[in-house]
């Protein structure tokens, strides 16, 4: 009844446009030599262009100095990393190499992480580009050299970072949530297919930053639109219950994390879009990647909440959220806006994976890891509201950097979980919720 | 290819103590969502409170009876502390918080700042002494052919699978009586059962310790025949525990046991055919730890499709099973 409204045409047009999309990227993501990347002029004295580099970066603060070697049978080059924390080593073919951390050259209180190896190897069949890049697993041990207010700054500026990550991909679990009743346990993995496209499109490619951006959102948005066609639109049509769907979205992720998983494996790999320049403002230190992320989420999130504000399609995706039956029956048909959601959403939460990336580094678990921050900034905000969501974000982003200041840093995100459970005691419907929504 | 000792190993999971703490953890996840209707996603929660509950007083020196009785006191700590805020609320927040009480606990225990205390991302070990220093059964080996096992294994398995028939007997009776109807009721409608004067909160408070209790035995049961990893109890181990219990079918007796066998026995045949598939060279494009992976892919699959095809799983019946919120 609803869906005879919604032109059949236009949902024809609109899927050969993401389709035609999708098929463009294909050559960009098998061919060996994208164009960008052709262009990139060899980085050093040695007449190959080939090389091998990385980032040396603790807490994603870049660290300099620290020495590695690339050798090989026949090759050894050692060099240092810069006040960017980046190295790159010239390599005389595509072969199987080894690299070798300096630990001599660590700073005080930078630590490979527990389990982290010191020896690399780049093998022979992956170099796919002209440049490989390898990374150490690094942490940061506590050290209290900078005066408490410097930290606190520090802090400030590094929750506010991260709140405006979550921020990204927690308005779309609280609409999705909104309009169609589903806790998506699957969200975290669409924040990790965004750092994976990131990381093939930007590191493996050698993509510019912007247009990883944009691939990471159309390619995010088809994600979205796909699943919903094939999976969440079919279980809503047979009836499923709401509890139904929630254990379908857990299986759906474990499916996912660990299709990512035999995809790229288990190492951490980095992705720095080219921003690894470091600005100082006083006792705040930041990367321009990090910079980038806040403020490119920042407009993100101000366009999208002009869009829920302005836009006919927006007031009716609030409407549905609000109260799906009152909506449907003033004339809003709920499946378009439920499909502009899980597109809307899943386009979000892929950019901030890419920002994710820039900001710490892409693994097959990224997205699963900060997927009960995101709960419990929508839960803090209020389930169902996107502006609540984004509230809860920034102050659970910003809970988590200042714990650190009297935890251990590795209870960092279990502060943040204390607190959701504090919220549900003390108000349950969150800080924007309405109080019947709770039932 | 070695088919014979594939199948070998496959059927020691039928009664390795495995299957049986997994059956135990379904047993007492069967008690919260199949008869009860609770959403519990932290059983991996209980198991730890149950693992370093036993393995800390054991390692301390104290006696085994005190291990236990610690056990029994902290998942009924953890019950009280998970129900109070979120019993009153709809379904899903219990989702919520049960999952991330479970994170919680789990980067607790695995600190580093707690190295001493815990041992940290490292576990912990050794603490089996007291428990096989009660072991009544004699030296020597004990099965048929292939299958045995010394007389450590034996009493772990023996000890095991006892727990789990005196919990699979303890919920039939229960849910045989009034209480186990009120439950179901509950589960059914529950301003229903309020209407009747039944006090909702109160047996759900049961309910979820009751199953939190048969949780923590099973982290007792699952950490005997192996070290402490704090690793081991992320989220996958609750979603191995549901996916048996939706396997075997929710509200059953026999669903939870024969759920964990049919697990363990396929993810052992599994993992072997891959594993021989590749050393023989019929599967060439991915390594032995690639080959590993693809059983939780096929995990997280099973879920889906039994949720969505077949909510009852082998055993249940579709008109009990409720999955209203």
């Amino acid at each position: 009844m609803s869906s005879a409204r919604y032109s059949t045409q236009s949902r024809i047009k609109f899927f050969l446009l993401t389709f035609l999309a999708g098929i463009m990227m294909v050559p960009a993501l098998i061919s060996g030599q994208p164009a960008a990347a052709q262009e990139d002029p060899p980085a050093s004295d040695f007449e190959s262009s080939l090389r091998i580099s990385g980032i040396m970066q603790s807490v994603g603060e870049p660290v300099e100095g620290i020495g590695v070697t690339v050798s090989a049978p026949g090759f050894s080059d050692y060099t240092t990393s810069g006040p960017d924390g980046r190295w790159s080593i010239s390599v005389p073919g595509r072969a199987t190499y080894e690299v070798i951390l300096d630990l001599e050259t660590l700073p005080e209180g930078v630590n490979l992480r527990e389990g982290a190896s010191d020896v690399l190897t780049v093998d022979e069949g992956e170099w796919f580009s002209s440049s490989i890049t390898r990374n150490f697993g690094f942490e940061q041990v506590e050290l209290q050299t900078a005066s408490f207010l410097d930290q606190f700054l520090q802090r400030l500026v590094a929750g506010i970072i991260l709140g405006s990550l979550l921020a990204l991909a927690s308005v779309g679990l609280s609409l999705i949530f909104g309009t169609t009743g589903i806790s998506n346990f699957a969200h975290g993995e669409a924040v990790t297919f965004g750092g994976i496209i990131a990381w093939v499109t930007g590191s493996l490619f050698g993509l510019p930053f912007p247009v990883v951006l944009v691939i990471a959102i159309v390619v995010g948005a088809l994600s979205g639109f796909v699943q919903n066609q094939i999976l969440w639109q079919p279980l809503r049509r047979r009836g499923m219950k709401l509890v139904q769907l929630m254990i379908v979205s857990i299986g759906f992720s474990l499916v996912l994390r660990y299709v990512y998983l035999f995809f790229i494996d288990g190492q951490v790999k980095l992705y720095d879009g080219g921003l690894g320049g470091v600005f100082e403002f006083g006792p705040v230190r930041f990367t321009q990647g990090s910079l980038a992320t806040f403020v490119i989420s920042v407009g993100i999130l101000i366009a999208f909440g002009l869009f829920l504000n302005r836009t006919r399609l927006g007031r009716a995706t609030r409407a549905v959220s609000d109260n799906s039956s009152l909506a449907e029956a003033s004339g809003i048909d709920t499946e378009k806006v439920v499909q502009v959601v899980w597109i809307l959403g899943s386009s979000l939460a892929a950019i901030s994976g890419v920002m994710l990336a820039l900001y710490r580094q892409v693994s097959w678990l990224m997205g699963f890891e900060i997927l009960l921050l995101l709960f419990a900034a929508v839960v803090l905000g209020g389930l169902g509201s996107a502006y609540g969501a984004l509230i809860g974000s920034f102050i659970i982003g910003i809970i988590v950097e200042f714990s650190a200041l009297v935890l251990p840093a590795d209870l960092k995100y279990a502060s943040a979980l204390v607190i959701l459970i504090l919220m549900l005691v003390v108000r349950p419907q969150g800080l924007l919720g309405t109080k019947e929504r709770v039932g | 290819m070695d088919f014979g000792l594939i199948l070998v190993n496959a059927l020691g999971e039928l009664i390795s103590p495995t299957t049986a703490a997994f059956a135990l953890a379904a047993i007492g996840l069967s008690v919260h969502f199949g008869y009860t209707g609770l959403l519990n996603f932290g059983q991996a929660g209980y198991m730890l409170v149950g693992a370093y509950g036993f393995a800390l007083p054991s390692l301390a020196g104290w006696p085994i009876w005190s291990a236990f009785l610690i056990t029994i006191v902290m998942s009924l700590l953890l019950s009280v502390v998970l129900g109070l805020p979120t019993l009153r609320l709809r379904a899903d927040y219990l989702a919520i918080v049960t999952i991330s009480s479970a994170e919680i606990l789990r980067f607790v225990v695995s600190s580093t700042s707690l190295t001493d205390f815990t041992g940290g991302q490292q576990g912990l070990n050794g603490f089996n002494r007291a428990f096989a220093a009660i072991n009544p059964i004699p030296e020597g080996d004990y099965g048929i052919g292939l299958l045995s096992y010394n007389a450590y294994d034996t009493w772990v398995r023996l000890v095991a699978w006892g727990l789990v028939a005196l919990a699979a007997f303890t919920v039939f009776m229960l849910m045989k009586s009034p209480w186990g109807r009120t439950l179901k009721g509950i589960r059914e409608d529950e301003d229903a059962a309020r209407s009747l004067g039944k006090n909702v909160f109160v047996f759900k408070m049961q309910a979820l310790v009751f199953g939190g209790l048969l949780g923590s035995l099973a982290g007792v049961m699952f950490i005997l025949p192996r070290s402490l990893q704090p690793g081991n109890y992320a989220t996958t181990l609750t979603f191995f525990v549901w996916a048996i219990l939706l396997l075997g079918g929710a509200a059953t007796i026999w669903g939870p046991i024969v759920g964990s066998m049919v697990f363990w026995v396929s993810l052992s045949l599994t993992q072997g055919l891959l594993f021989g598939a590749i050393e023989a060279g019929y599967a060439d494009f991915m390594t032995i730890s690639q080959a590993a992976q693809i059983r939780f892919i096929l995990v997280g699959l099973v879920v889906m499709l039994l949720v969505i095809f077949r909510p009852q799983g082998f055993f249940g019946n579709k008109k009990e099973l409720s999955f209203g919120v």
